[in-house]
């Protein structure tokens, strides 16, 4: 995802002069293709994600659609204060890109594991949250997020993720992406945010659930999901994320207090991942998402 | 070695010896300005019985002097691409900006009867959704972030506008700033200016006794700014030193200025409690006219 990133913000950038990228000293083997073509455009603000995330406000404040990038909980809890203060509040954009969403770093440990990030950047109430399911939908994102400048987030994967879209999905704000459908149960469903993609798409296996992703989401989204549930039998929801304060919690409170509540079964990581040493695929498994 | 203390040779040869309003800026006097402004900050505080009357106070005159004969703003087109960018860092003392801002003509008097009001456009921290106002601020250790990445656009876009901070001590014991100390003299950024309002009192005590700042000139030499230290209500001073853009090619300057929190009403002065009290009727009409009396001597 980080690659697609890169290679789409490169493509991006040279028909867009005022995109900018602001790193916290991270992105080793992924962020020289922009700064070999852009040097003017590049920022290496050091270890100091306060003022990365500040700065990043203040040059956006002068025309520029700054993306910060860094590793994890770096560029958001970090800075929470100025991207809620100075970037959300400003409405500004930024973008706030996040590599190693969820446990992508694995054996790195708690520090390096992002899995309470959408319960931060969810409660802003201008952030759109971009969180894609594959390569495919992270160049749709970004598409998207050029398009429309303002806060938002970004939250990658790391590098190989699988490609599960033949070609770049048209993407909108609230709206679910159909990734697999055909021959399905169209009332049963099952939606991931982010990442989780690969194991929803495994957990439906060849029948049953048909499988959406919705790499697009936020506070002003909420109102959408209502009438999507409504014609629904099942709507399972996916994250690698605790469930506190993450999509599935989102999505219940859209929901709440009406009939179709009952309909909905988040699947998010257990609270156990959040001390274990172990690779993404066992922390995946342990905490309860990947089947 | 940048870092000296104010003397007369230090001035600009266009001000030395004559008053501010005179010699720079013949439409708007900077004392009666601050005056002015001590004036309506002192209503709207007590007329909403809020809070941080004395941090007001205590950067009044380097406001003053800002809008008077520094900043290249014009209330008539507040928005210019052009302009130079003012950023107060310590957004609870936003009475003394509102009030320059309508005194200067940005928008109007009345607008300052609403403070403290629901509904009012004046935020009791300030708010950019006044115009005249770059930013909002009311957590501290956020303004100069922001301004190094106004200076940085600038820098890189050749643009020739200046960006001027105005922190409180107190809140340089922020982490964020010390970031930005360091990533500003990295940068060169040599149209950003900084002032701290050096009123050697924070929230609940000396600055001494909670976390020294001091040798604060040296420390903030050794990040690599050129630094200067000025008496903050000495007006013709405060002109000196910031209307010169760059004092040293290459490095961002940083003005410390000594200032008295609550300045201009004795009562208020160097009192902790004013950080957090507001005037009575009775101390209104003695706050009032201890600066009208003070104006007119």
């Amino acid at each position: 995802m980080r690659n697609a990133f890169i290679e789409e913000l490169v493509t991006l950038a040279h028909t867009h002069d005022n995109i900018a990228l602001v790193v916290g000293d991270l992105g080793y083997s992924v962020i020289e293709p922009f700064v070999d073509s852009f040097p003017e455009r590049f920022v290496n603000a050091g270890v100091a994600e306060q003022n990365m995330a500040g700065l990043a406000a203040g040059m956006a404040s002068e025309g520029y659609h700054v993306f910060t990038y860094s590793i994890a909980n770096f560029p958001t809890f970090r800075c929470a204060e100025q991207i809620r203060n100075d970037i959300d509040h400003h409405r500004l954009p930024v973008t706030t890109v996040a590599v190693g969403g969820g446990v992508a770093y694995g054996n790195l440990g708690y520090s390096h594991h992002a899995v309470q990030d959408y319960a931060l950047m969810r409660t802003m109430p201008n952030m759109l949250i971009a969180a894609p399911g594959d390569p495919a939908e992270t160049r749709a994102c970004l598409r998207h997020l050029i398009d429309n400048p303002g806060p938002s987030y970004l939250r990658l994967g790391k590098a190989g993720e699988p490609v599960f879209h033949e070609t770049v999905p048209e993407v909108e704000p609230g709206q679910w992406v159909p990734v697999a459908t055909e021959g399905r149960d169209p009332a049963r469903v099952m939606l991931s945010t982010g990442a989780a993609l690969g194991a929803a798409l495994q957990r439906a296996g060849n029948g049953g659930h048909a499988v959406y992703s919705m790499p697009l989401w936020s506070m002003k989204t909420k109102s959408q999901q209502l009438a999507q549930i409504r014609s629904l039998d099942e709507l399972v929801t996916l994250e690698d994320h605790l469930i506190d304060g993450g999509f599935g919690s989102w999505m219940a409170e859209c929901v709440i207090g009406t009939p179709e509540a009952t309909k909905l079964h988040p699947i998010a990581l257990s609270d156990r991942v959040c001390d274990m040493v172990a690779s993404q695929a066992t922390l995946n498994r342990i905490g309860g998402l990947a089947a | 070695m940048d870092t000296h203390s104010l003397s007369a040779s230090d001035f600009d040869a266009t001000v030395t010896g004559e008053t501010v309003s005179e010699q720079l800026h013949p439409r708007i006097d900077s004392r009666a300005l601050a005056a002015q402004m001590r004036c309506q900050a002192l209503r709207m505080v007590a007329r909403a019985n809020a809070s941080h009357i004395g941090s007001a106070l205590s950067i009044t005159d380097i406001v003053a002097v800002l809008y008077s004969v520094v900043l290249n703003v014009d209330p008539a087109n507040p928005d210019d691409p052009r302009r130079d960018r003012f950023l107060l860092s310590k957004g609870h003392a936003c009475v003394a900006v509102y009030a320059a801002l309508a005194e200067t003509g940005f928008f109007p008097r009345e607008t300052l009867e609403t403070y403290g009001s629901d509904g009012s456009p004046l935020m009791a921290h300030i708010s950019h959704h006044v115009a005249g106002v770059e930013f909002s601020t009311g957590a501290l250790g956020h303004a100069l972030p922001f301004g190094v990445g106004k200076a940085l656009a600038a820098q890189r876009t050749r643009q020739d506008w200046r960006t001027i901070v105005l922190l409180s001590d107190g809140e340089c014991g922020e982490g964020s700033n010390w970031e930005a100390f360091m990533f500003a003299a990295h940068h060169k950024l040599d149209r950003l200016t900084a002032i701290i309002d050096y009123n050697k009192l924070q929230s609940l005590g000396s600055v001494a006794d909670t976390l020294g700042l001091e040798p604060l000139a040296d420390k903030l030499t050794a990040f690599g700014w050129a630094v200067r230290e000025v008496d903050g209500h000495d007006h013709e001073a405060l002109a000196a030193n910031l209307r010169p853009a760059l004092w040293h090619p290459g490095k961002p300057q940083m003005l410390i200025a000594h200032t008295t929190k609550g300045k201009g009403v004795p009562f208020m002065e160097n009192k902790v409690e004013w950080h957090y009290k507001s005037p009575n009727a009775e101390q209104l009409v003695e706050a009032l006219a201890a600066i009208e009396g003070a104006s007119h001597a």
